[in-house]
């Protein structure tokens, strides 16, 4: 499904090396989990990945099912089926939650071909997963984020992924500002788009974001390389004993 | 020296170019009145405070430069509404084209039949809003329309009107030279929503008189013509009495050089007055928004809400003052003005004034200037929105503040419509 390579990556606005060669293969149904200590570039390498400006890439290379990322523009990556569920998602006054929805799953469909949606199939369709979400038409009628609270606007992360129907998602600290029970709902919405097509990477700094949405492989990221991986314990073990040991040893 | 010489020169020719319209004796009185005070103040020139920003050269020449009449098919604004449609071309009414002169609650007759007449309620309105509005600041093109204008309406409102009252401003000629007028009472309790839209002109002059009695409601709204080379110099009067309301909006999407003054004036108490712009100028384009609210009564308040977008060296510009008089405690005062510009050319140039001389006021301004922002930009993109319709989106987002004043959510639908068609045909 992705497939990471040596990924290098520096800022552009000064010279600053983020990513320093990242080797990452997730599979078609996987669930990966990268956590790591603040700085280490998770977040970098979401945005590098989905497209966002400001990154240089160095050297490397990533693909989604063969084709390659960097050379596309964000929406052309986003219609090959890649998603960033945001770490803030962005706040847009003015612009109705409906109709950016609308926008880009139709959006979508035309840049693969596929016919749009018509008014009443996408508002039944969005009615239905927003419902499982416990987002309410209020909270859908209201412009993109605007005076949602943390968790509302982590929910409609996941409701537009659910509407998207992307191939491969990546969830950027979703679990961070949410409470317990926010937590659940999310994770409850991860989990129920997990399929054998669709793979998932979930950048965390908490063990217990894992615990609802259980990961194949955990990775431990630090100063921009990938350092260690392993099954689910990893998490456990960084959870108890924090990065200190994980990053001795790897010196 | 020169320069003084100048704007008094240039204000002859002007008053030589055309007759001084005869009528009734009030409206003789106020034309020469008019005349006498342009003398007095010459022509507007670049040297003027009020004109710093914008080069009023083209609006002052003695012949109106050309401008191509733009052509198309699509509908024009405010179609879906149940109106009384009043036709100009070039800037002269043409009753065939327009609806009778009937409408329920309202008195209405040319202008020039009005000022040939003894109409008291005229007579207290035209000219005198506009000679009110000659202090602090002059604006000598007002005094000029006083003087000449035969074109537009007399309107009298007396009751809840039903309908819109809509003037349709056409054109046929490149080089047409516009001078119109419209002077209107709304009486107590009286409600009436005018829309105007169209080029009007290669070149206008376009003076409106509102006067709202006790309780009296007035909406306006304007879509000014999309012809690329089209001037226009606009100045709204407003006086407005004890618990009336005042909303104006204005879309301006193309057009060389456009002055739209609004001069606003609270006489009675707890009285209110929006006055509002969305704005979208491409290319060889200056888009000039003055506004000059005074409250001299209780309790009011007035709020301004223009937004410009700008791109290919277009130039926006705001003067905003709000006047608070001594005795008008209680006055909110809000004023707001954006720029949105999608490129380095563009200019926005904006100067808020506050000028407040009583203690319990609330007055706020705000005024910016932008890009679009990254991160909407990359939100949007990243959900596999193309770049061109995400800059769209947040461009009309943008806008929208300005356009949510607009009371009625048709014609608001309506305007939302027409810059989202600009844009569309912008980008191809």
């Amino acid at each position: 499904m992705l497939s990471i390579k040596n990924l290098q990556v520096s800022l552009e606005e000064e010279d600053k090396q983020i990513l320093k060669g990242v080797d990452l293969e997730i599979g078609a149904g996987e669930v990966h989990a990268i956590m790591g200590p603040n700085g280490s570039g998770k977040s970098t390498m979401s945005y590098v990945l989905s497209g966002k400006n400001g990154y240089v890439v160095t050297d490397g290379s990533a693909t989604l099912n063969g084709v390659d990322l960097l050379d596309m523009e964000p929406d052309a990556r986003a219609a090959a089926g890649l998603f960033l569920a945001f770490q803030y998602p962005v706040e847009i006054p003015g612009v109705g939650n409906m109709t950016f929805l609308r926008t880009a799953v139709n959006a979508q469909r035309k840049a693969r071909g596929e016919a749009e949606l018509t008014a009443g199939e996408f508002l039944k369709e969005v009615r239905a997963k927003a419902k499982s979400l416990k987002i309410d038409a209020e909270m859908l009628k209201r412009p993109v984020n605007v005076g949602f609270s943390g968790g509302e606007k982590k929910r409609n992360e996941i409701l537009q992924m659910a509407m998207l129907s992307p191939k491969m998602c990546i969830l950027d600290e979703t679990d961070s500002g949410l409470d317990v029970d926010a937590m659940k709902l999310v994770a409850e919405g991860v989990n129920a788009l997990r399929s054998e097509g669709r793979s998932f990477l979930v950048i965390t700094h908490y063990q217990r974001l894992l615990d609802h949405i259980k990961p194949d492989v955990v990775h431990i990221m630090a100063n921009g390389r990938i350092i260690k991986s392993g099954g689910p314990e990893l998490a456990l073990e960084v959870e108890n004993n924090g990065y200190a040991d994980i990053l001795a040893e790897v010196a | 020296m020169a320069v003084i010489q100048a704007k008094y020169d240039a204000a002859e020719t002007l008053i030589a170019a055309r007759s001084l319209p005869g009528g009734a004796a009030w409206a003789v009185e106020a034309r020469n009145s008019a005349l006498a005070n342009l003398r007095q103040m010459g022509v507007p020139h670049r040297r003027d405070e009020y004109w710093k920003y914008t080069n009023p050269a083209s609006l002052i020449a003695a012949e109106a430069p050309k401008a191509d009449v733009f052509e198309t098919s699509e509908t024009r604004p405010f179609e879906v509404l149940d109106r009384l449609r009043l036709v100009f071309i070039d800037g002269v009414f043409d009753p065939e084209q327009s609806d009778p002169l009937a409408l329920e609650g309202v008195e209405i007759e040319p202008l020039s039949t009005a000022l040939n007449a003894d109409i008291h309620w005229a007579s207290s309105v035209y000219g005198v809003l506009e000679a009110n509005g000659q202090k602090p600041v002059a604006r000598p093109l007002a005094a000029l329309n006083t003087a000449q204008a035969v074109q537009g309406f007399a309107i009298r409102v007396t009751g809840k009107v039903a309908r819109v009252i809509s003037m349709i401003y056409l054109r046929s000629s490149v080089t047409a030279d516009a001078m119109v007028h419209n002077v209107i009472k709304l009486e107590e309790g009286a409600d009436l929503t005018l829309t105007e839209n169209g080029p009007v002109a290669a070149r206008a002059n376009m003076v409106m008189e509102v006067e709202v009695a006790r309780g009296g409601a007035f909406h306006h709204i304007r879509a000014q013509g999309r012809d690329h080379q089209r001037q226009a110099a606009t100045h709204m009067f407003a006086r407005l009495n004890a618990e009336s309301s005042f909303k104006s909006f204005t879309l301006t999407v193309n057009g060389k050089l456009t002055r739209n003054e609004a001069v606003i004036e609270f006489t009675g108490n707890d009285a209110h007055a929006t006055v509002a712009g969305a704005c979208g100028g491409d290319g060889d384009f200056l888009h000039d928004d003055t506004v000059f609210i005074t409250h001299d009564a209780v309790n009011c308040e007035s709020r301004q809400v223009f937004k410009k977008v700008l791109r290919n060296g277009a130039t926006g510009v705001f003067q905003g003052k709000i006047l608070v008089q001594p005795d008008a405690q209680k006055t909110d005062g809000y004023q707001l003005s954006k720029a949105l510009l999608l490129d380095d050319n563009s200019n926005f140039l904006a100067k808020p004034e506050l000028e407040i001389y009583a203690d319990d006021v609330a007055c706020s301004h705000g005024s910016t200037c932008g890009e679009i922002d990254e991160n909407s930009l990359f939100y949007l993109t990243s959900r596999g929105i193309p770049f061109a319709c995400a800059q769209d989106m947040l461009t009309l987002a943008f806008l929208n503040e300005a356009i949510e004043e607009i009371e009625d959510p048709v014609i608001a639908e309506d305007i939302r419509d027409r810059l989202a068609a600009w844009m569309e045909r912008r980008t191809g």
